[in-house]
């Protein structure tokens, strides 16, 4: 039986939630574990943080957030950004969380990867990849890195065999084109990927409502569904998309 | 007030160990992370958990000194000695081997080998799943209709008579097993919610009555 996952994501800057929270019943509306717990309470199957900490003399401020959070929130949460090494990884791992997301620095150096995965096993880890569509690139679509800024040339199809390969535990699939309009995902990206791919696929970017989240998972194949500022502004629940899901057929965790 | 249970988790330098002792806490135990033997021994329950890959957590414990003394205590727990729980890989660790790392042993408590999951579903499973249990069982006191739990694994523990619980992936996946005082799930109970911190509240309980006969 395969269930549907929903996750929200959080942006974490120097240990901060940034990026449009909008909950009026929030103590501390900055704070990432406060935020993690109310999406818990409402039924999130894991969490997402991305910590975009530009200064890497601020990194520590992201290993007090997977601490406390490790303390007083039981559902998964992957930790994102940043993360350069098996040291890098091994610290957050070691902190509490359960999962660590690599991108612009797999794309970088590839073997990073495998180097994470051998260590910990590929359950823990993510390989987050930005696609653009692009006719020039064989497959449609090309890979991005730094938050979507740079292009890289590669095929996104031929990257996510690649990372498959490497040891990537899952795929998390963002579309640039989509990313913050609102207009739904990219469901041809994510069905490209989830026919080729073996792996569990979160599909991230462009998700507005609920019916565009039963998209991803009904259409794209995702098997999780990743959104940001949609939860934090309160336009949607976690269970409103979790009632769209069941309506829709597919298999949810408490709806 | 119930006093608060000593559980040690075994510490053995793998991925994410502290999320197992901050539930565990959470749900009422003095619980340490440690590699010392002497602690293990002593305290009221012990925790085995394990993420990766079986032959890296095999070889973990035996790097850190730790595969005999979880092997005498897996053991004891199964004839009523001292509450053991292995948690994912430290489940699969209780068995003879695995098929993810032939040429590696498992603690050999029970004498099967860990299987791949069978294709036609995307490998890992990892989500949350339903599990049918054994409701009769007392890691299942208290314990909702339909429990929802978290999973992440490639291989799984064939079916037998210590079977307690399981779910449906593609095929029957055997979910958590018991025999006496020794209880192991392949899901995680630290990493699933309400549901795991009452089964780890469960265990707990079996800690409390042992104590007491």
């Amino acid at each position: 039986m395969r269930s549907i996952r929903v996750i929200p994501c959080l942006d974490v800057d120097q240990g901060r939630v940034v990026k449009g929270v909008n909950f009026v019943d929030l103590k501390d509306a900055g704070d990432p574990v406060e935020m993690a717990s109310i999406y818990d309470r409402q039924g999130a199957d894991e969490i997402v943080f991305l910590d975009i900490t530009a200064s890497s003399d601020s990194r520590e401020t992201i290993h007090d957030v997977v601490r406390r959070t490790a303390e007083e929130i039981f559902i998964p949460f992957t930790v994102g950004g940043g993360i350069r090494s098996v040291e890098d990884a091994r610290k957050i791992l070691r902190l509490g969380a359960d999962k660590v997301s690599l991108n612009t620095a797999a794309v970088m150096r590839p073997s990073l990867v495998s180097e994470v995965s051998d260590e910990f096993g590929n359950q823990c880890v993510v390989v987050a990849i930005d696609g653009r569509r692009n006719n020039k690139i064989s497959c449609g679509f090309e890979v991005f890195t730094h938050g979507g800024r740079k292009a890289t040339g590669l095929s996104l199809l031929d990257w996510a065999r690649e990372i498959v390969e490497k040891g990537a535990g899952e795929i998390l699939l963002t579309s640039m084109d989509r990313d913050g309009t609102k207009e739904g995902f990219d469901i041809e990206m994510l069905e490209m990927i989830n026919n080729e791919i073996p792996v569990p696929l979160i599909a991230s970017g462009g998700a507005g409502n609920s019916k565009h989240m039963v998209e991803g998972a009904l259409l794209g194949g995702a098997d999780a569904l990743l959104a940001a500022s949609v939860f934090h502004f309160g336009e949607l629940t976690v269970s409103d998309v979790k009632k769209e899901l069941l309506e829709a057929g597919l298999i949810v965790r408490g709806a | 007030m119930t006093p608060r249970p000593s559980v040690a988790v075994f510490d053995y330098g793998i991925g994410n160990l502290r999320s197992a002792q901050k539930a565990l806490q959470f749900a009422g135990a003095d619980a340490t992370l440690t590699s010392d033997e002497e602690l293990l021994r002593e305290a009221d329950g012990v925790v085995l958990p394990g993420v990766g890959a079986f032959g890296r957590c095999s070889e973990a414990l035996t790097e850190s000194g730790l595969f005999e003394v979880a092997t005498s205590l897996a053991k004891e727990a199964t004839q009523g000695g001292k509450p053991f729980l292995g948690i994912c890989v430290g489940m699969q660790l209780l068995y003879k081997g695995s098929d993810e790392s032939t040429g590696v042993q498992g603690l050999g408590i029970i004498n099967e080998r860990i299987r791949p999951i069978p294709e036609g579903v995307k490998i890992p499973q990892m989500q949350w799943n339903k599990l049918e249990c054994d409701f009769s069982h007392p890691m299942f006191i208290g314990v909702e209709k339909d429990p929802w739990v978290y999973f992440v694994h490639s291989y799984a523990a064939p079916k037998t008579k210590e079977s307690v619980a399981f779910c449906d992936y593609g095929t029957e996946i055997n979910a958590a097993i018991a025999e006496k005082n020794l209880w192991a799930t392949q899901f995680h109970p630290e990493k699933s919610g309400k549901t795991g911190l009452l089964l780890l509240g469960n265990f707990l309980s079996l800690l409390r009555n042992f104590e007491r006969e």
